[in-house]
This record gives C-alpha cells, sequence and structure tokens, in this order.
C-alpha cells in the first residue's frame, strides 16, 4: 500500500469507495445529540467507512458514506470531525486482529 | 388501563416492527422503508395459539434507550413504565434486522438488560439471504440468553412460533433474560453486539448488492438530481394523463344521477337540494378521486421503495441553506398527501426548533386536498395542448404550482430560522435503508384505504360544508316578481357580498367570497362550493345546467381572476384539522395562529401581485 494512503484524513476528503477506518473523531466538535447518534450508527475509532456519494452539484451537500453493513447520510460538519486513514479495517489502533 | 397482558414492539427503526405488529394484529399500521414512519404508540389485539388475548403496542423505531427525538421518547418512556395512565409492558418482542445484526444487537443487548420477559424476532431474513448471509438462530439466542425466532413479518413467517414464545412469555414459563446486572457502557455494548453477530454469521458470502449499485446513480449529485425532477415531474403528468378516463366516467355517472333526479322529481326545494347541493356540490369533488389516487400512488412508491430517504439526501443542500434539518425533508414529502400526517411526523426531528419551523411550513405543501381546486381551475383556463416533447401544458401548470409552495416553503422556512424560530442549524444524519421492490398487496391496500379515507370525507365534512352552504344559498327564496338572483338574496351571498370588499382588491369576486369559508372546513369543499352556486344560479335555465363547473368559471371569471384564485391556494389558508394537530403538536394557540397569520397575509399578497400583474399584462 503507497505511504500517502495511510495519512490520516477528514471522511469529506476522502476518495469515494476508498476502503478506510476511522482513526480519531473530534467529539468535542459534535453537539451531545448528534455525537451519541454516530455512536449508535457504528461510527467509533477503528470502524471501517467508505464514502459512497457527495451529494450536491456544488460540493456542498451531505456525504453517504457505509459503515459496518450500514449506509448513512450525513453533513459535512459532521464529516468533518471524524479523521480516518486508508486501508481495511484491523489495521487500525483498535480493529481486533481477526 | 387495560387488564389484558401487554406486550410491546420495540426495535431499531426501519426493522420491521410495525409490519409485525400488522401480521400479528391483523391491523393496517402504515408501512415504509425508512426510519422515522412509526411515532407514537399504537395499540391492537393479539390472539396467542390457545385463543387468550394480549394486547400488542406498536412503538417508534429507536437507536438506543437515550432518546433524540419525540418519538423515541415514546418508546424509552413506555418500556420503562414512564407512560402515563399506562402499565409497564409484560413482555417485549425485540425485534432485529437480520441484515444489519451488529447495529441492531446493540440496542438489543440494551434492552435485554432491563430483564423484561423478551423474545427476539430476528426479522427480514429474506433481505440477509439476498444479500449472502446465513444465520444461526440458535447460536444467536444462546448468546443473547433470550429466545430468537427467524421471521420474515411481511409474509407472515415465523409468526406460529413467535406466538407460542409469547405464550410462555406470558405464563412466566420462560426464565426472565439473564443479562448481567453489572451496568455495561456503550462501547462495551458494541464489541459484545460485534462478538455475537460474529458468532450467529455462519456464511457470508459476497453477492452483488443492489442497494449499492441503484445508489450509484441514485445519489449521484447530477444523475440523481436528474432522476429526482424526472420521477416529480411524471408524477404531475401522469396526473393528468392517466386520469381522463375514469374522470370522464364519474363525470358521466353525476350527470345522469342529475338528471334522473330532475326528471324524477318536481320541482320543489328537495329537488334542488339534492341536485345543486348533493349531485353537482360533492360530486365535483368526487371527480377528483382518480387524479388524488395517482398522486398517491407516486407517493406510495416513494415511500416504500427506500427512495425517499436518498430524495432527501439530494435535497439536504437547499435544506441546510434554509436553516433546516434534512431530516425535515420528509415530514415535508408526506405533506403533500396531507399536512396532517406531515406535521405528526415531524417527531421525528431532535431539535426543537427545527421542528417547529418544519411544522410552521408544512401547510405550505401542496396537499391532495388542494388538487380539486388547482385541477379545476386549471381544467378551464389552461388549454390542454402540447407545449412540445410531448409535456403537456396542464401538468406543466400544476408543477409550477407544486413548486411555488414549496419556493414559499424554503423562503418562509429561511425568514423564520432568522427571526422567530432562532437557533443554531441542524444536522442531517439518518440511515439509507436497502432498496425493495414494493409488494403490490400494499400499495393496493395503501391507495384503498387513500380512496376510503377521501370518499369518508366526501361524504361527512364535505357533504355537510356544502349542505350548509347549499342552504344559506337558498334561503331566504328570492320572491318571484324580484328580478335579483337567489344567490343575490340570500344569507351567504349578503355575507360574501361584504366579504368581498377586502377580496375585490386582489381580483376575487363574489363566488370566490363565497367559497372560501366553507373551504376553511376542507380544501376541496372550494369546489363543492364553486359547484352549487353555479348549480343554484343556473336554475332551471336548460343551457346553463349543460356546462360543466368548468365551462361556466370560464364564462364568469376573467383569466387574471382565475390565475390569482389560484395564487391564493398556494398559500391558503389553514383548514381546519391542520390548525388541531398543530395546535396538539405545539401545545398551545400561539403557533397555529401565527401560522395561519401568515398564511393568510402571504396568500393574499400572492393573489393580488398575480392579478395586478396578469391585469397589467393584458391577459384575458
Ligand atoms: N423483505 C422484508 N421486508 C420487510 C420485512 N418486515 C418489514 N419489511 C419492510 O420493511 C420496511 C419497514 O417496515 P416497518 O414495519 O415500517 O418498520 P418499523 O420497524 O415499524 O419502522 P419505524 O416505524 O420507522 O420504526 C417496510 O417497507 C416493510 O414492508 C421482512 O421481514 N422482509
Ligand atoms: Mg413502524
Amino acid at each position: 500500500m503507497p505511504l500517502n494512503e495511510c495519512l490520516p484524513l477528514r471522511l469529506t476528503e476522502l476518495p469515494l469507495r476508498q476502503l478506510a477506518y476511522v482513526d480519531i473523531i473530534d467529539w468535542n466538535a459534535l453537539s451531545e445529540t448528534d455525537g451519541q447518534r454516530l455512536r449508535e450508527f457504528g461510527l467509533c475509532e477503528g470502524a471501517s467507512v467508505e464514502t459512497l456519494n457527495h451529494g450536491g452539484i456544488f460540493g456542498h451537500g451531505p456525504i453517504a458514506c457505509k459503515v459496518g453493513r450500514m449506509t448513512i447520510a450525513m453533513r459535512r460538519n459532521h464529516a468533518a470531525a471524524i479523521t480516518v486513514r486508508a486501508g481495511p479495517e484491523g489495521t487500525g489502533p483498535e480493529g481486533e486482529a481477526a | 388501563m387495560s387488564a389484558l397482558p401487554l406486550i410491546a414492539l420495540v426495535g431499531n427503526p426501519n426493522a420491521g416492527k410495525s409490519a409485525l405488529f400488522n401480521a400479528l394484529t391483523g391491523a393496517r399500521q402504515k408501512l415504509g422503508n425508512y426510519p422515522g414512519v412509526t411515532v407514537e404508540r399504537k395499540a391492537g389485539r393479539l390472539s396467542l395459539s390457545d385463543g387468550r388475548p394480549v394486547e400488542l403496542v406498536d412503538l417508534p423505531g429507536t437507536y438506543s434507550l437515550s432518546p433524540a427525538s419525540p418519538d423515541e421518547q415514546v418508546t424509552r418512556d413506555v418500556v420503562l413504565g414512564r407512560q402515563d395512565g399506562e402499565k409497564r409492558p409484560d413482555a417485549l418482542i425485540l425485534v432485529v434486522d437480520a441484515a444489519n445484526l451488529d447495529n441492531h444487537l446493540r440496542f438489543a443487548l440494551e434492552v435485554i438488560a432491563l430483564r423484561l420477559p423478551t423474545v427476539v424476532a430476528l426479522n427480514m431474513v429474506d433481505l440477509a439471504t439476498r444479500d449472502g448471509l446465513e444465520l444461526d438462530a440458535a447460536v444467536l439466542s444462546r448468546e443473547l440468553g433470550v429466545p430468537v425466532i427467524p421471521t420474515v413479518a411481511v409474509r407472515k413467517r415465523g409468526l406460529d412460533h413467535l406466538r407460542k414464545d409469547l405464550e410462555s412469555l406470558i405464563d412466566g414459563a420462560a426464565a426472565r433474560p439473564r443479562a448481567p446486572s453489572v451496568e455495561r457502557d456503550f462501547d462495551t455494548l458494541r464489541s459484545e453486539a460485534r462478538r455475537i453477530a460474529r458468532a450467529a454469521i455462519v456464511r457470508e458470502t459476497p453477492s452483488r448488492r443492489l442497494t449499492a449499485a441503484v445508489d450509484r446513480v441514485a445519489l449521484h449529485p447530477v444523475l440523481g438530481l436528474l432522476l429526482l425532477l424526472g420521477l416529480l415531474f411524471i408524477m404531475f403528468q401522469a396526473v393528468y394523463a392517466w386520469s381522463e378516463a375514469p374522470i370522464a366516467m364519474i363525470e358521466g355517472l353525476a350527470e345522469t344521477a342529475g338528471n334522473a333526479v330532475t326528471g324524477a322529481l318536481p320541482d320543489s326545494i328537495f329537488r334542488s337540494f339534492l341536485v345543486d347541493g348533493v349531485i353537482n356540490g360533492v360530486g365535483s369533488v368526487i371527480v377528483f378521486l382518480p387524479q388524488i389516487l395517482i398522486l398517491f400512488f407516486f407517493i406510495l412508491m416513494l415511500e416504500a421503495t427506500g427512495y425517499m430517504v436518498r430524495a432527501a439526501f439530494l435535497m439536504d443542500g437547499l435544506m441546510e441553506k434554509v436553516g433546516l434539518s434534512g431530516r425535515a425533508f420528509i415530514p415535508l414529502l408526506s405533506s403533500f398527501a396531507c399536512a396532517v400526517p406531515g406535521i405528526m411526523a415531524t417527531r421525528t426531528i431532535s431539535d426543537p426548533k427545527d421542528r417547529l419551523t418544519t411544522i410552521l411550513i408544512a401547510p405550505l405543501m401542496t396537499c391532495s386536498a388542494r388538487l380539486p381546486v388547482y385541477a379545476v381551475i386549471i381544467g378551464a383556463f389552461i388549454p390542454a395542448r402540447d407545449v412540445g416533447w410531448g409535456i403537456g401544458l396542464q401538468g406543466l401548470v400544476l408543477f409550477v404550482l407544486y413548486l411555488a409552495g414549496i419556493v414559499g416553503a424554503m423562503l418562509v422556512a429561511l425568514v423564520l430560522r432568522m427571526t422567530v424560530t432562532k437557533g443554531k442549524s441542524g444536522g442531517f444524519l439518518m440511515e439509507m435503508p436497502k432498496y425493495q421492490w414494493p409488494r403490490w398487496q400494499d400499495i393496493v391496500l395503501g391507495l384503498w384505504q387513500r380512496a376510503f379515507v377521501f370518499l369518508k370525507r366526501a361524504g361527512t365534512i364535505i357533504f355537510a360544508s356544502t349542505v350548509i352552504l347549499w342552504l344559506l344559498l337558498s334561503f331566504p327564496r328570492v320572491p318571484d316578481d324580484n328580478p335579483a338572483s337567489q344567490v343575490d338574496h340570500s344569507i351567504a351571498g349578503r355575507i360574501a357580498g361584504g366579504l368581498n370588499v377586502v377580496l375585490e382588491p386582489v381580483g376575487f369576486n363574489r363566488d370566490i367570497s363565497l367559497a372560501l369559508i366553507p373551504a376553511m372546513a376542507a380544501r376541496e369543499v372550494a369546489v363543492s362550493a364553486l359547484a352549487t352556486v353555479y348549480s343554484i344560479d343556473a336554475g332551471d335555465d336548460e343551457a346553463k345546467l349543460e356546462r360543466s363547473l368548468g365551462e361556466r368559471l370560464k364564462d364568469n371569471w376573467p383569466l387574471p381572476t382565475a390565475l390569482a384564485f389560484l395564487a391564493w391556494f398556494i398559500f391558503a389558508p389553514q383548514c381546519i384539522s391542520t390548525i388541531a394537530v398543530t395546535r396538539r403538536e405545539t401545545n398551545g394557540w400561539k403557533w397555529p395562529m401565527f401560522m395561519v397569520g401568515y398564511l393568510f397575509v402571504l396568500a393574499y399578497l400572492a393573489a393580488g401581485a398575480t392579478y395586478w400583474t396578469a391585469t397589467a399584462l393584458g391577459l384575458s
């Protein structure tokens, strides 16, 4: 895997359909309810994510991404609080070596 | 409080709780392939295999027992026994989506830890199979410590088994869940859920995922938007193109009935009641049943396929700009059917100000009750011709009217969010369901329910308002030697004459003033009221009686007046049920009064602006 793919990126910057895992989530950037909802969707450090589409013609719309088996939509301000690293799940700090 | 054993359905949104509820009780709760369909508790009766009745409650879906919105709060309160006037459930049916185990099991573990007698319905196993997943219910049951029954709610599979297990739960024969008594935090529950999910998955064959493939187009910024616009456009064209034949049939029936009554009865006030009030009045509304059903057909398809959330995704950029949450899109889209369920559906919005704004603009979405009004005026004044590329002008005008309502709503939201409902802007965090091909039984049943509701409205509120208007129009009788028209002479005519002083500047005539007041009861009454007015006006004049409502409108109204009337109805002041539901959902009179006030002002200004512009342009 090329080195640059392992550098941390914001979820908003992750290329479409590039498998990645969550590195850090800046919970302080999210309101309590939104943070809780993201957690409930299974977003946590180490979770695998893949962006499917960026909505909006001008590139300011929400982002659709796959988290585990779920597809979820979120706005950019939320996605910007999530830092990811390219690569399959399990290479992350919390990922279990299956 | 019922003395029957109480069982509650809990689970994540869109897991199939309502489908299971319907299958078990024979009820017909609304289903939809998007999260947040059920927003309040609904009770029904279920018979166990030995015939004993049990009360079953369907609850809104929730992701955890820490609610984020009013609908989720209901679920928490019922499950914890905090709901006023209701006992704590004796047992729970925990509905889990087999195709999304990791996620749903986390909430399942949270619920099982409450140690209520619980049975898990492992629902949607058919979809899991479609995705290439094979699960072992026995492993799941062992790990969770509660019975697990695979079900397919919409095909009624697994129900007998479920009933049998419920029986032993109610009888106390089954052991309570032996969940650990120590409180486990969120992360512990999540890894536990993952571990159990992995253990329960016997095989996973990677399969072509339909949803991912469709979403490549449906969520695409350009293609997706074109698809959405295309769908909407087809919908409005279809409202006209598909409805011609059935409408002609209903009109024919009404005419035959009218002629039969006129022929059979001597000229009397009773005959006038039947012909002017019932057949021409109420009949003029029933004519629109086909168009309303076509509209509902599209809405039902959107709801059942799972496209709804995709549409919300595409429109979220706009929602964000006017300060609304992305979730607001779904209540607003429901408001195309009727604002009442739309306003109820705002319960899924967590931020109170966000929710209030959505409630206040919901009536701007063109509800199906406005369709007859639009259709009558369009039918009368807009020629049925092609504007090119096979696009009908009438359907196009209808599309523009709907669009005007949407644009109006967005502008109002923008202003409200900067003034009375100022606050931090909401978000858009939503799960996207897997696509499903709608089952035609559901669509037919849905259409039948809408048709029934509409005909019931026609037979009750529309009928009653039309009859009252007919009475007010028929009395006092104009003396035979008096050349004044019956309508001018009547009580209603005089009231309308007074009201017309205010409405004349925006181009309205006496007949419109007459129609607007009873239209508060139900908007369709505007149409039946006009029909009654013209029917009475025609009296015995054969030539006039021959003419349809549309033709008579065309004889009597200049084009600018008709356009102003359409513009008025984009913002049309509220029907009574919308005011009532707004009062209930906002706990007071303040907001419904505000809503009615601003809508009146906008309606007046819009009608005026349209009238003056059209007159200045010399349209006639
Ligand atoms: N294929 C399949 N579809 C199902 C099954 N059960 C429910 N559905 C469909 O899944 C969708 C969601 O079902 P609902 O019963 O409305 O879900 P719910 O849990 O009540 O959802 P909320 O009220 O939003 O919490 C609907 O489109 C149903 O037709 C199932 O076992 N198999
Ligand atoms: Mg439901």
